[in-house]
């Protein structure tokens, strides 16, 4: 049995800045490159349509995740598709990574039924809006796959302020007691709204909390979306190898509004949000990229203007939705409906004046 | 046929379901190695193996919540809470997941896992070991719940728990574990959720019970003998609740007396008495009596007699109800 260690002190960097700090090297092919730079550009244009389709009425109150998306693309590119992926609020867009039309996503926050998708169609469980309830069902889910004899790895989303609740704590004590192969991913933005990280917790750090489950806990730059990449694969990797859970805590500084209807001017640091700003996860990778030559100007703009296409045509798909019937209240809740659906619903339809 | 205590049927049903079908597993705090607090499992992890009766950590909102993943990757979990108050962490996974997530899929993913646990009071335990908590199942949308009074349908409802495809909680009233016996239909045997028992015929009033108070109402029918004819409606499936069996018995006698372990307010009761006032109260001829636990915390067991109903407190209230 490997030994678990205490975790990482510093966070794993693989891009440089361009200057003292040099790149470092990485197992991906120029169009995996290009792949994932497709997956961050995605991501990224999703997240700021969706913030001016809000405010221009279009959906509902929407999590904001601008620089989140390295840590999303990096985790997911180490995934295999069969591999199921359980998302936060946070992670919302994260089936757009599995071919999952960005009107489906747009739908949910318009609080429209298209909204709500097949998790079997992507293998992407729904969208957990508890915070960190998902992390038993991603290890329930990992650990039956393996009991089958199938060879899936699962991966849950969460944030630092998801680690002080107890289902995190016992969805990670089943992990490492069943060594299950999942891998439990935190994005550690500092901020649960106005909640700093400090006020969470009095460990020096997330991953710290790792070793009372019997997991490696590995510390990662979170806008460095190549580190967040070769971390994941990593995890994937042990899982695979039946050595069971990872726990990875990926830094950043929650550059935006927890959500639409939050000011965070009241609580957070504005100098830090604008350093945070200066060296943002897409930012970093499309600079690296231009280094190494992997990437063009045109080639990006190419990219950026598609993906805005996507997103013109996913609003208008998901505005086109017919409005939804109020008889969906009585199906899906049960296989087999109660008895008293029926009178419900013929007497909802009277008095809507349907019948 | 055999003849079992009514937690043997437990067992019984469990063992017989396992066989016919290798989705199902049964999870929990000491059911493998143990077979249980109360030997409910035991012997399954000795016939189907640690892969299928897992002792899991102490961690009851863990083994819901792992449940729900189970069920994605094709289980069908039978999870164990080791009593009715030790469910409580569980509740919101059952609340926020359990019940919601066949219809967040809109239909494509079923959750077909079954929750069991002894409840109720009576056995002279330290606190938090005789809890009536079925109020909080029943009020849960997407959620099944059903409760047993005997040995056989104890096997019967629990078989059908575990085949359904929905979310179901059965209730076992550990009181009469090990002091009902009955006869036990032998291999498969299913009770279908959502059919009441008549347990006795009567005519001058209903008695509404469910679990381990469906023996006092039939003693209270008993020492009423001389007075009045009490039918004993055991309604077994709380939800769906078998409201054709009630109304047709309500209007059979035209009187009711709901009995009821857990506390009085928005209990289970409630729901009875209200069915009965929206479709049956024509019919009556008195109010519907309720005799329940009262709205305190359920007490240390040198007074738990005086807190739980009992069948002075149900002849009782039959009696002011003929009077009335």
């Amino acid at each position: 049995m490997s030994q678990v260690l205490p975790a990482e002190g510093g966070l794993r960097r693989v891009i440089g800045d361009g200057q003292g700090l040099p790149d470092g090297e990485v197992d991906l092919t120029l169009e995996e490159h290009l792949d994932l730079y497709r997956d961050l550009v995605l991501l990224r244009t999703y997240d700021e349509r969706s913030l001016v389709y809000h405010r221009q009425g279009r959906i509902g109150t929407y999590a904001i995740f601008w620089n989140h998306e390295a840590m999303q693309a990096g985790s997911v590119f180490a995934l295999e598709p069969r591999d199921w992926i359980f998302p936060s609020y946070r992670e919302s867009a994260i089936g757009l990574l599995r071919g999952m039309p960005a009107s489906t996503v747009l739908s949910w926050w318009r609080g429209h039924p298209a909204g709500w998708w097949n998790p079997e169609d992507y293998n992407v469980a729904s969208i957990c809006v508890p915070i960190g309830t998902h992390v038993p069902h991603a290890v329930g889910f990992a650990w039956g796959s393996r009991l089958k004899g199938e060879d899936r790895v699962a991966i849950a989303y969460f944030g630092d302020g998801a680690t002080s609740e107890g289902s995190f704590h016992e969805g990670a004590t089943f992990a490492g007691v069943m060594k299950a192969p999942v891998i439990l991913f935190c994005n550690n933005n500092q901020w649960a709204i106005s909640t700093p990280v400090a006020a969470q917790t009095a460990a020096p750090t997330l991953a710290d909390k790792a070793i009372g489950y019997g997991m490696p806990g590995v510390r990662v730059d979170g806008a460095d979306v190549l580190a967040v990449y070769e971390a994941t694969r990593e995890a994937v990797e042990r899982a695979r190898a039946g050595e069971g859970p990872t726990f990875i805590e990926a830094v950043t500084y929650r550059a935006a509004p927890h959500a639409t209807a939050d000011d965070p001017s009241i609580y957070i640091d504005e100098e830090r949000v604008e350093e945070e700003k200066e060296n943002e996860g897409v930012g970093r990778y499309e600079r690296y990229l231009l280094r190494i030559g992997v990437l063009t100007d045109s080639y990006a703009l190419e990219v950026k203007n598609k993906v805005l296409e996507i997103m013109r045509t996913a609003i208008a798909e998901a505005e086109a939705e017919p409005p939804a019937d109020p008889g969906l209240l009585f199906e899906h809740a049960f296989v087999h409906p109660l008895p008293s659906f029926e009178n419900d619903l013929t007497e909802l339809r009277r008095i809507l004046g349907e019948t | 046929m055999a003849e079992l205590f009514l937690v043997e049927a437990v067992n019984d049903a469990l063992h017989v379901e396992m066989e016919r079908d290798p989705a199902v597993m049964v999870i929990g705090e000491d059911v493998g190695r143990l077979g249980g607090v109360f030997r409910a499992t035991a012997g399954l992890q000795d016939r189907f193996g640690a892969d299928r009766c897992v002792d899991t950590p102490l961690a009851e909102a863990g083994i819901l919540g792992a449940a729900v993943g189970l069920c994605m990757a094709g289980w069908r979990p039978v999870c164990e809470m080791q009593y009715d108050a030790f469910s409580y962490p569980s509740l919101d996974q059952l609340i926020n997941h359990v019940g919601r997530y066949r219809w967040r899929t809109r239909g494509k993913m079923s959750f077909p896992l079954v929750v069991r646990m002894p409840y109720g009071g009576g056995v002279r335990a330290p606190e938090l070991h005789d809890d009536s908590p079925e109020t909080y199942y029943v009020h849960t949308p997407g959620v099944k719940v059903a409760i047993p009074s005997t040995p056989a349908d104890a096997k019967g409802l629990l078989t059908a728990a575990i085949r359904d495809p929905d979310p179901v909680v059965v209730l076992e009233p550990k009181l009469i574990y090990r002091t009902a016996r009955g006869d036990v239909p032998e291999g498969e045997h299913v009770v279908p959720l959502g059919e009441a028992r008549v347990a006795r015929e009567g005519s001058d009033a209903t008695l509404v019970a469910y679990g381990a108070m469906v023996p006092v109402a039939e003693r209270a029918a008993d020492a009423l003998a001389a007075e009045a004819s009490c039918e004993v409606l055991d309604l077994r499936t709380l939800k769906p609740l078998d409201e054709s069996a009630l109304l047709a018995s309500a209007a059979k006698t035209g009187r009711v007396v709901i009995v009821q372990e857990a506390p009085r307010t928005c209990g289970y009761g409630a729901e009875v008495a209200a069915v009965l006032a929206e479709k049956a109260i024509y019919d009556l001829r008195g109010p519907v009596v309720r005799v329940t636990g009262y709205d305190v915390p359920y007490p240390y067991w040198q007074i738990e007699d005086a807190y739980m109903p009992s069948v002075e407190r149900v002849a009782d209230a039959v009696r002011r109800l003929l009077a009335a």
